[in-house]
């Protein structure tokens, strides 16, 4: 007991002195000192949870449903495109019905062809060779597409994949803040920004989908059957943004706002908000001749499958930049400038969680929080003292070390600290106590059963540690599974629980055991004042 | 100096007189909280049941009435209003509303809207909604996390002890629960992921005082072969005693100090803690110590698993 190794005492020492070097940065420290921290040294801070820094989270989910029917529409424009193409294949109308895409051929005899150009529109899924769609034919003349699971989960990851780095690039010019967006699960986005709390424009710039489309208006279209909601075949009916009824538009897209490259607000010429764009070079070029071939007709500029303007192309527009007027305000038009910069959504999101706190809210409980923290460990402090005397001091030394040391781990993994962390800090600094106390209590119990004083010692340090062990490790264990099923505050108690465990057994155990030892063998007291 | 001792040395208190008694009460408790329960529910926060939540905070005091009469007119149903001290700060909360889910996302917009344009000066500081999915996802995580904490737990003790102590374990763990539970729904307190933690963390100390008695009850069994269950249970607690009273009692000043000046967030949370440990050293005395009698563990309960965990006392005679 009394010889501890040279090597266990210096490990100790260096883990306490990493841990403080770790917490130091997290400290609230005056700009003096800040100033003078040496740069090779740690710098990872904790980060605060959005209910102590204000801020709004937002949690969306993706519209499964939606971007079914999207791919199952776009794998129909594809189909068609694809039969005309190269060596065509007459077919009557195509359709989508039960989530499958389906086709007659007028010539049977076409049908291995036809299957054959729809099998290369079914793209392989990684590397299991299944393909995205099933390609079938039934009675000889009909070719039925159906999606498969493994083609369904792939696109919808992918989507999710690009719906988040498009969420980034809108909310990233609206701030400097470290935002985070990631994916959750299989089917949702969780953005955090700190610091903005009213999270209305974020939802707005984040819930638009903002696909651009430019199709051509079906001039050949009855203006009765488009009212009732019927177009031409190859036709739709779209409403109108104003609210003025809705039109028939071709489906076939002229150009779409893939090709932009930039997109900025301005005013039209009678001084109203618009959206100025630019085409990348393709979408020039297309833009160009499709404005040609087109002179005196107009044609129908669609946002969300929903119709800004529709204005006649007086001449073609080959610089390839051009300008989109409709009822916009300063703010709406600076908002879809930023989201067709940004790119459409593949997929449509929708908020189903919102957690918003302002920064004087989040700042008075972070000054709440720290003030009860000092008070309580204040209260500890002492009562330790005047229960236990001198172990009371080492009891007391171990627990400002553990306050540093759970700092230092939360800093080094760059944890974030909520409010429900505090109050897990201020649990555990109350049941860290908790080892000491066994220790101690087990000490006092050797030394009236007439133990030798340095053997009563080592017996309370040998026998209290199974059950600190014990008792530790069904904290660990309701932790971990707290992490692991918990979201949200229960989960920032537990990571902070979790961390509080360990380093207080280390504190308990080998700290204060340290410290004990290194003052029974230099005084080798006789009588134990506990 | 003079030391504080809050148990004087080689206390015998005859808890296991009365164990009897505490039981009956403790099962007619348990059985109480339970029926209170299901017989009231408990008032579940939005995390769990969907729903919108604003804090308003007002330049000028505002009548509830009048606050009332302005959020009934967005036509979002019911709303729940409540004071958060004086007459300028209010807690707004509306149900989920039926339809789709990212309807539900607008009442927020709505509301916050209504407050700022209607009452100048206004400040929301904090607004929440949860959809319905997503509300039911927490509650069944939440579930989950604490079942499974109860079950983990009991088997690591299972493990680590004998399958009685296990099933001790279990059984202090589900009153400590039913009686937390049952507050909640006494008291109508907002039942919220916080809370969730909270019952964990309850769990969690209690276990933490039936582990340091079983470790203790374990070692006295393996030290006093010829002593008869009862007093060994006795002299087990009394032996922890001081501990257990020592411990209780930081933990309950550090959680007094954060419900009188910590943050309003987790008063719900320190609160429930704090009756958690009560409750909690209540039942690790008279729930899991009786629970052994009743299990038949003996003095030999050891004797097979004690070959390769040898305890040797040299001093005090006692030698296994």
């Amino acid at each position: 007991m009394l010889d501890f190794p040279r090597w266990k005492v210096w490990a100790i020492w260096l883990t306490i002195a990493v841990g403080v070097l770790l917490a130091l940065p997290s400290l609230p420290l005056p700009q003096s000192v800040v100033d003078h921290y040496p740069r090779f040294l740690p710098h990872s801070k904790i980060s605060l949870g959005l209910d102590l820094a204000g801020g709004s989270q937002l949690l969306f989910e993706a519209d499964v449903p939606d971007f079914n029917r999207q791919r199952l529409a776009s794998m129909e424009d594809n189909v068609r495109t694809e039969l005309r193409r190269d060596n065509p294949i007459e077919t009557g109308d195509i359709s989508i019905a039960n989530g499958r895409v389906s086709f007659m051929l007028r010539n049977p005899a076409q049908l291995d062809a036809a299957v054959e150009k729809m099998r290369a529109l079914a793209a392989p899924v990684g590397l299991t060779g299944s393909r995205a769609w099933d390609v079938q034919a039934f009675d000889g003349n009909r070719v039925v597409m159906t999606p498969t699971p493994e083609g369904t989960t792939a696109a919808l990851k992918d989507a999710l994949t690009i719906a988040r780095d498009v969420v980034r690039r809108r909310i990233d010019p609206s701030g400097t803040r470290e935002i985070t967006v990631i994916n959750q699960g299989s089917q949702r986005v969780l953005v955090q920004v700190p610091g903005v709390d009213n999270p209305e424009a974020l939802k707005k710039l984040v819930g638009q989908t903002a696909r651009l489309e430019f199709k051509l208006v079906d001039l050949t279209a009855d203006p009765a059957q488009v009212a009732q909601g019927r177009a031409p075949a190859g036709s739709q009916v779209l409403p109108m943004v104003d609210g003025g009824g809705a039109i028939a538009v071709q489906r076939r897209v002229l150009v779409s706002g893939d090709q932009l490259t930039n997109a900025r607000a301005t005013n039209d010429q009678n001084g109203r908000p618009a959206i100025e764009f630019t085409f990348n070079t393709a979408g020039a070029k297309k833009f160009g001749r499709v404005t040609q071939e087109n002179v005196g007709k107009p044609f129908a500029i669609i946002l969300d499958n929903r119709v800004l303007s529709a204005p006649r192309i007086d001449t073609p527009i080959l610089g390839g930049q051009g300008q989109i007027t409709g009822n916009f305000t300063t703010e709406s038009a600076n908002q879809l400038a930023t989201s067709l910069k940004s790119g459409s959504l593949p997929i449509k999101l929708n908020v189903v969680e919102e957690r918003t706190v302002s920064a004087d809210l989040g700042a008075d409980s972070i000054r709440k929080g720290a003030i009860a923290s000092v008070v309580s460990v204040g209260a500890v402090i002492v009562f330790m003292l005047v229960t236990y005397g001198r172990f009371g001091v080492y009891a007391n030394i171990a627990l400002i070390v553990n306050a540093f040391l759970i700092l230092g781990i939360m800093a080094l993994f760059n944890a974030t600290l909520t409010l429900p962390g505090i109050a897990g800090f201020i649990l555990t600094i109350g049941a860290a106590v908790d080892a000491n106390v066994l220790i101690n209590e087990r000490i006092r119990e050797e030394v009236r059963r007439g133990r030798r004083i340095l053997d009563a010692i080592e017996t309370g340090y040998h026998e209290a540690r199974r059950a600190i062990f014990d008792a530790n490790l069904t904290h660990v264990i309701s932790a971990t599974l707290m992490i692991y099923f918990g979201s949200g505050p229960v989960r920032g108690f537990a990571v902070v629980l979790l961390i509080g465990v360990v380093t207080s057994f280390f504190t308990a155990v080998f700290f204060t055991r340290m410290l004990v030892a290194q003052w029974a063998r230099h005084t080798r007291p006789r009588d134990l004042h506990l | 100096m003079k030391l504080l001792k809050l148990v004087p040395d080689n206390t015998n208190i005859d808890f296991m007189r009365w164990r009897n008694v505490a039981v009956v009460v403790s099962t007619l408790l348990t059985i109480a909280a339970i029926a209170v329960t299901v017989v009231r529910g408990l008032n579940f926060g939005i995390d769990f049941v969907g729903g919108q939540v604003v804090h308003a905070e007002f330049a000028q005091p505002v009548h509830v009435e009048d606050l009332r009469a302005r959020v009934t007119a967005l036509g979002d149903g019911d709303a729940l209003i409540q004071s958060l001290g004086g007459d300028r700060s209010y807690q707004i909360r509306l149900a989920k509303p039926p339809g789709p889910d990212a309807a539900a996302n607008q009442v927020v917009t709505q509301l916050r809207q209504m407050i700022t344009t209607q009452y100048p000066g206004a400040r929301v500081d904090a607004g929440e909604s949860v959809s319905g999915k997503v509300s039911e996802e927490l509650a069944l995580n939440g579930a989950l996390a604490i079942g499974l904490a109860m079950l983990g737990i009991a088997l690591y003790i299972w493990f680590r002890f004998e399958w009685q102590f296990g099933v001790g374990a279990l059984l202090t763990l589900a009153h400590d629960v039913a009686m937390t539970v049952g507050f909640f729904s006494i008291t109508r307190m907002e039942v919220d992921l916080n809370v969730v933690a909270a019952i964990l963390t309850i769990i969690g100390y209690s276990l933490n005082d039936t582990v340091v008695i079983y470790d203790r009850i374990r070692e006295n069994l393996r030290k006093y072969r010829k002593m008869s269950i009862l007093p060994l249970l006795n002299l087990s607690l009394n032996e922890t005693l001081a501990r257990t009273v020592v411990t209780s009692l930081t933990v309950l000043i550090a959680l007094a100090i954060l419900m009188v000046i910590g943050p309003q967030v987790v008063f719900g949370l320190a609160i429930a803690i704090f009756l958690g440990v009560f409750i909690g050293t209540y039942s690790s005395i008279y729930i899991s110590a009786p629970v052994l009698v009743w299990l038949g563990v003996k003095p030999d309960s050891f004797l097979k698993s004690d070959d390769g965990d040898k305890v040797v006392r040299r001093d005090d005679g006692a030698v296994v």
